[in-house]
């Protein structure tokens, strides 16, 4: 039992590093309907830049991380202005494609100024785990679920109250209709990749934090794909649901196949059979919006 | 060369395949130099054109379902892939070639109507995303069905022979891999052409007028998957032989994304530009490796930076096609032949 609780647990903590890329996706794709391959190199740029200011300039930690999330900004905005605003009303597979190619110049100049093997953070908090019902809890895994839900509702507030949260809203539901009520969708479109750059970042030195870093961390953004899924491409709600719901699932599937079936590496491959079977019962996901033709 | 406006005279004038003597006449010296080919060049360079051709099997075949038919597919890697273990397995069993590499087309088939079918009720981004899912859990399978598929260590795959005479150097398997390329794309240039190719089209341009004038969305788009993966899993048996090793990760999603790249650098929805794409994009990592080894002498460290490299460049293709060319290539060919045919008037 014990080893299913600490199951859940680990599952928790990365689910919720999935709902943060996962929020930085629908913010994208609910504002420009646009699809962003390129979300799990944009965690990775940002864990590298933070990794370089913190290890091999030796800024403080809390600088440190402000300067990335400054630089992730500056990267969101050459983004969206030299690659995606170039396609606005392209087909959607070269919308897809572009992004791709994103994702591979991004990696290619990871590794050209890092390096293929695994970096590891000096460790901020204090590695003594405490212990929480019987298991114990290392304290970052702690901070980074905290952290993320602290994200969740800033943003909830931010798209709920802020004048900019609602313009954006608007943009995402009828870009004609905001158009023509003065907003400028080409700034909502390059705020939107910024918020997307900036989670993705946060999330990328959460990350770097718990397991270090390499050049695959790429990969997490396939698997936020389940998870937007699964809660619905245009929802927060369901990013964040999405994402605690497929990390947690991962590792409880990946437990009982390797304790009842003695079959490894189930991880990688559970939330796709998941993502298969919800894309054929409920295709718009748990909370995303039922616009999807039926053909 | 066709002239511009319409000068046919009769119906079947209009259907034939190869309008004009001039065009038969230079596929002809095409074929030729092909053929002599071999001979000529060093082995490096057939090795090169034998991945080429295999490539371009591929692409063509995936620029049938999400060219013509307009279904994108990020799962064509490991459809490539079930055909090329499918060949495997019936190969070990000791059955004929041409039956091995039947078998391994059908298997991809079979593949590609299964995960085409949740795929049917799905459009656009929803049909990428399950696609992927399909590249995911085939690379798992092939991984992991250890008994079947030899899991992380792969499996050998002997050289195949036909009434005996076997293919086991880099040239006769020039040949062979040269007459299924021609065979393959002579196959779905006519399918295009034909009564499915017309529905693939419509469904790919407007999928509810194409329901309107009578198309059976379902029948067709499920053909699609199947004809596509069919085609797809022969260039598998094909690589398998030619390789004569497989592994999972030779048919990872980043097989099936210059799958993609070489459709979308070469023209969408085109014959010739899939075989265009084909080269380009199989060419690029040799140039670069000619290129790199060329600096070496000037910059002893760049060989270390090479893997980056390749791939940032791969990126930075697809990026700048997309932005400046969306055409792909097949658009600059038809202006230089216009070009040509115009020359010395430029109107």
């Amino acid at each position: 039992m014990e080893y299913y609780f600490q199951l859940i647990i680990n599952g928790l903590v990365v689910g919720s590093i999935y709902s943060l890329v996962a929020l930085g996706f629908v913010i994208i794709y609910k504002a420009t309907k646009v699809v962003n391959f390129a979300q799990g190199e944009m965690v990775m740029a940002g864990a590298y830049i933070c990794f370089a200011l913190t290890v091999q300039y030796q800024i403080p930690f809390a600088l440190a991380f402000l300067m990335t999330l400054a630089f992730s900004v500056i990267l969101g905005l050459v983004i969206e202005r030299m690659i995606l605003r170039p396609l606005i009303g392209e087909p959607i597979i070269s919308v897809v494609m572009v992004t791709i190619g994103l994702s591979s110049i991004l990696k290619s100049l990871v590794q050209v100024f890092w390096g293929t093997q695994i970096r590891v953070f000096p460790p901020i908090l204090p590695q003594e785990p405490f212990i929480l019902i019987g298991l114990p809890i290392a304290p970052v895994y702690v901070a980074a679920f905290v952290l993320c839900l602290l994200l969740f509702a800033v943003f909830s507030l931010f798209f709920k109250y802020s004048s900019i949260g609602i313009a954006m809203r608007a943009t995402a539901f009828d870009q004609q209709a905001a158009q023509s009520m003065g907003i400028g969708i080409k700034n909502i479109f390059a705020l939107s990749w910024c918020i997307a750059a900036v989670v993705s970042s946060i999330g990328g030195i959460i990350l770097g934090n718990i397991n270090g870093i390499n050049s695959q961390l790429g990969h997490l953004g396939l698997k936020v794909f389940p998870a937007v899924i699964l809660g619905g491409l245009d929802s927060l709600l369901g990013a964040a649901l999405g994402g605690l719901i497929i990390g947690v699932l991962e590792n409880v599937c990946e437990g009982v196949a390797r304790e009842l079936l003695n079959l490894g590496g189930f991880k990688e491959v559970a939330s796709f059979v998941v993502l298969v079977i919800i894309l054929m019962v409920k295709p718009y996901g748990l909370f995303g919006t039922k616009e999807i033709e039926r053909v | 060369m066709l002239k511009c406006g319409l000068f046919f005279t009769s119906y079947n004038k209009e259907d034939q395949f190869f309008t004009s003597m001039f065009q038969k006449t230079c596929l002809g010296l095409f074929i030729g130099a092909m053929l002599i080919a071999p001979q000529v060049l060093d082995f490096y360079y057939i090795s090169v054109m034998n991945l080429i051709m295999i490539a371009a099997i591929g692409a063509v075949s995936l620029n049938l379902l999400t060219g013509v038919c307009g279904q994108m597919s990020l799962g064509h890697g490991a459809f490539v892939g079930v055909g090329a273990y499918g060949c495997a397995i019936l190969a070990s069993k000791g059955l004929p070639f041409i039956i091995c590499l039947l078998g391994g087309g059908a298997f991809a088939a079979l593949a590609g109507m299964f995960f085409g079918i949740p795929s049917l009720r799905l459009k656009g981004i929803y049909l990428a995303i399950s696609t992927l899912a399909a590249q995911m859990i085939l690379e798992y399978v092939f991984l992991h069905w250890s008994a079947l598929t030899g899991g992380a260590n792969g499996m050998p795959v002997d050289p195949p022979s036909i009434m005996g005479f076997s293919f086991d150097s880099d040239e006769k398997m020039f040949y062979l891999i040269f007459g299924v390329t021609i065979l393959c794309v002579l196959g779905i240039s006519n399918i295009i052409r034909s009564r499915s190719g017309r529905a693939f089209i419509a469904i790919r341009d407007f999928y509810q007028s194409a329901e309107n004038v009578g198309v059976n969305l379902f029948q067709f788009k499920l053909q699609a998957f199947a004809t596509s993966s069919f085609i797809a899993g022969i260039a598998g048996g094909l690589w398998a032989y030619y390789t004569m090793y497989i592994t999972p990760e030779q048919f990872s999603i980043s097989l099936s994304i210059s799958y993609l790249a070489m459709i979308i650098v070469g023209g969408m929805g085109s014959v010739t530009g899939a075989i265009f794409g084909a080269v380009f994009i199989t060419l690029l990592p040799e140039v670069l490796n000619t290129t790199t080894s060329l600096l070496s002498s000037f910059a002893p460290d760049i060989s270390s930076l090479m893997a980056p490299l390749k791939e940032g460049i791969f990126g930075l293709t697809l990026v700048l096609f997309l932005i400046f060319e969306p055409e792909g290539l097949v658009r600059k060919w038809k202006l230089i032949k216009a070009y040509w045919k115009l020359y010395p008037f430029a109107y």
